[in-house]
């Protein structure tokens, strides 16, 4: 199964180099994506292995509480395609720097920008590359874990140096299709085992489970207090952490117009939600189903939940208890395709923020000639790609659920509002946009460290200082007003160039008018 | 060139009436989103109980539940109306005025 994904997306990587000549193929296939490709590229690139392993392991353990997340991953979609999707495609070129730095002054924004951009990728990166070295070396034991590492490492470098966004493109609709029709299969298989009845599927559950009727009542982890304050600052985290991704950001780049750059989030919003419905559904499977059964059990004397190879197994081993070892194989490559295509498609977006921005408009100051630029971003990719291998096998004992924490709060406290205000706001200016865009950085980080996941869990220094998982309750609020003082305190001439430059990108942003063209091949 | 046509599209009242229009529906459904979800948010911070009160008697399935799933739906059916309404409706008012001051 493996075998044939790598040799169908390598082959696709051939033929998409044999047509990546400029920048814009590489960066954008050449423009030419449709609304329907880009939204099963969209549902490709943002359904990782995370929210399907982990939505179905978050319900096997804790119940109802998985649905928020399902929820809460969801509802970023259509705020990104109101206030983001078409302004970004009618603005940018290759990044969502291009759109933020627009009229502003490119040096800093761009720079600012592009570290936002990189913090996401880097740790999301860390993030896939830990899931997959655990997933490969569970399921082929012989396999070791650095070496499932290195082979993932070395089919993306592959995949995006060559290839490029076409490739990239086709490797995530290629998944998500795989990914859709096998979380179809297997919710199916689920309720044929329940004879098609919500009711029982549900019941059957809740006597399953060690818990019991709390399952279905949890609304915070189960064993964790209720708080306020941290389930709100986590809606807001999924909500406008989705639309900062500057993975997903990238993707709009590659759609002809702004009419295509719509039609896509609507199929990929229809896509990713019809998903989730099912990672629900497959995880109360995995309690009827998984649980209780001594096969998969680490100790079934001691916990009728804990699973051999660790918590993100409930969906894997679900597709062996209702379709044996040859389901399982299949299941375990859609796993696998899923971290290659969203890998691939962080490492493309992490290489046009270091090429892109960095070095052809921060460093050339927009000198660079496109040959450089696109080699400079290959040369980005071998070194993300391999930064990446090195990381995830550094980090193969460490807990990885603060990496999301930090993924989303930067790209909700950093790249979304920086991006909105500087699309909606005419006031905004150059020393608004760079004081507020670090405040977010540094305070995303900061607050995580002092937090109770990095403070109390990673590092044991007892109880933490800043009490919250999720600073954005109260980090994105700070931005704000910080980027809103900072900008109308600015009376210097360059702001008021800045300001009056608003309204000529108002148009381009409504109408289209001077956007980038699709490439005419 | 088109720094011209720009400079005419930016004076012209329909232009702005339009965008103004069209600027008002996206805020308009990004707050519904926003509403929904934090409805539902809130209620799970502060009435944990309504949310997980069952359906019906006898039956273990709670009232989030189909709230959730609800909510998810719901987003997809903005969504499209938004995509309707864009591309039907305000682009090709928009492709007129800039074909006006292209002339």
């Amino acid at each position: 199964m493996f075998l044939i994904f790598v040799s169908i997306t390598l082959g696709i990587t051939y033929w998409a180099a044999t047509h990546t000549k400029t920048a814009t193929d590489f960066y954008a296939a050449g423009r030419g994506i449709t609304g329907l490709q880009n939204g099963l590229a969209i549902a490709g690139d943002y359904m990782s292995a995370a929210s399907f392993l982990g939505i179905a392991s978050l319900v096997y353990f804790n119940g109802f509480y998985g649905l928020i997340f399902s929820v809460g991953w969801l509802v970023g979609w259509p705020v990104i395609l109101f206030l983001i999707a078409e302004r970004l495609r009618n603005l940018g070129k290759f990044t969502y720097a291009d759109v933020a730095a627009f009229r502003l002054q490119q040096g800093p924004v761009r720079t600012m920008a592009a570290i936002g951009a990189l913090i996401v990728v880097i740790w999301y990166l860390i993030g896939q590359a830990v899931g997959a070295g655990q997933l490969l070396h569970t399921l082929v034991p012989e396999m070791s874990y650095k070496m499932s590492i290195v082979i993932v490492g070395a089919l993306i470098i592959t995949y995006v140096t060559f290839g490029g966004m076409k490739a990239t493109t086709w490797v995530q609709i290629i998944k998500a299709g795989l990914l859709l029709g096998g979380a179809t299969l297997m919710a199916l298989g689920v309720m044929a085992h329940e004879s098609f009845s919500f009711e029982k599927l549900f019941s059957d559950a809740v006597n399953i489970h060690p818990k019991h009727l709390e399952i279905m009542k949890s609304v915070v982890p189960i064993g964790a207090k209720a708080n306020p304050i941290e389930s709100i600052s986590l809606g807001l985290t999924l909500m406008f952490g989705t639309a900062g991704l500057p993975h997903i950001l990238m993707r709009f780049f590659t759609v002809t117009d702004a009419k295509a750059a719509r039609k896509s989030v609507l199929y990929g919003t229809c896509f990713i939600g019809y998903f989730y419905i099912l990672t629900f559904i497959i995880g109360f499977g995995a309690i009827v189903l998984v649980a209780n059964n001594p096969q998969y059990l680490v100790n079934i004397s001691k916990s009728i939940l804990d699973l051999k190879g660790g918590g993100n197994m409930p969906a894997v081993y679900l597709s062996h208890a209702l379709g044996g070892d040859f389901f399982l194989g299949f299941i375990a490559a859609v796993a696998f395709a899923t971290i290659l295509a969203v890998v691939s498609g962080l490492t493309l977006a992490g290489a046009s923020a270091l090429s892109h921005d960095i070095y052809a408009n921060v460093i050339m100051k927009g000198k660079a000639t496109e040959k450089q630029e696109v080699w400079v971003s290959k040369l980005s990719v071998i070194g993300l790609g391999i930064i990446a291998v090195l990381l995830g096998i550094a980090f193969e004992k460490q807990n990885v659920a603060y990496i999301v924490a930090l993924t989303f709060s930067v790209a909700a406290c950093t790249n979304f509002p920086i991006l909105v205000m500087s699309v909606f706001w005419k006031g905004l200016t150059t020393r608004g946009a760079v004081v507020g865009g670090y405040t977010g950085i540094i305070g995303s980080i900061v607050l995580l460290i002092i937090g109770p996941t990095v403070w109390t869990k990673v590092l044991g220094m007892g109880p933490a200082i800043f009490p919250y998982d999720f600073p954005t309750f109260f980090l994105l609020p700070a931005v704000l007003i910080v980027t809103y003082v900072v900008s109308i305190t600015d009376s210097s001439a360059s702001a008021d160039k800045e300001r009056a430059l608003f309204d000529a990108q108002k148009v381009r942003s409504e109408t289209g008018l001077g956007a980038e063209v699709a490439a005419a091949h | 060139m088109s720094e011209l046509i720009s400079n005419k599209i930016q004076k012209n009242p329909k232009y702005l009436k339009l965008a103004n229009r069209r600027g008002r529906l996206a805020w308009t459904l990004s707050a519904i989103v926003c509403v929904i979800f934090y409805g539902f948010i809130l209620m799970i911070a502060f009435a944990p109980g309504v949310l997980t009160a069952p359906i019906s008697a006898g039956s273990v399935i709670p009232v989030g539940l189909p709230l959730g799933v609800a909510v998810i739906v719901v987003c997809c059916l903005l969504t499209g109306f938004y995509v309707y309404e864009s591309n039907q409706v305000f682009d090709p008012m928009f492709e007129e005025i800039v074909k006006e001051a292209s002339k």
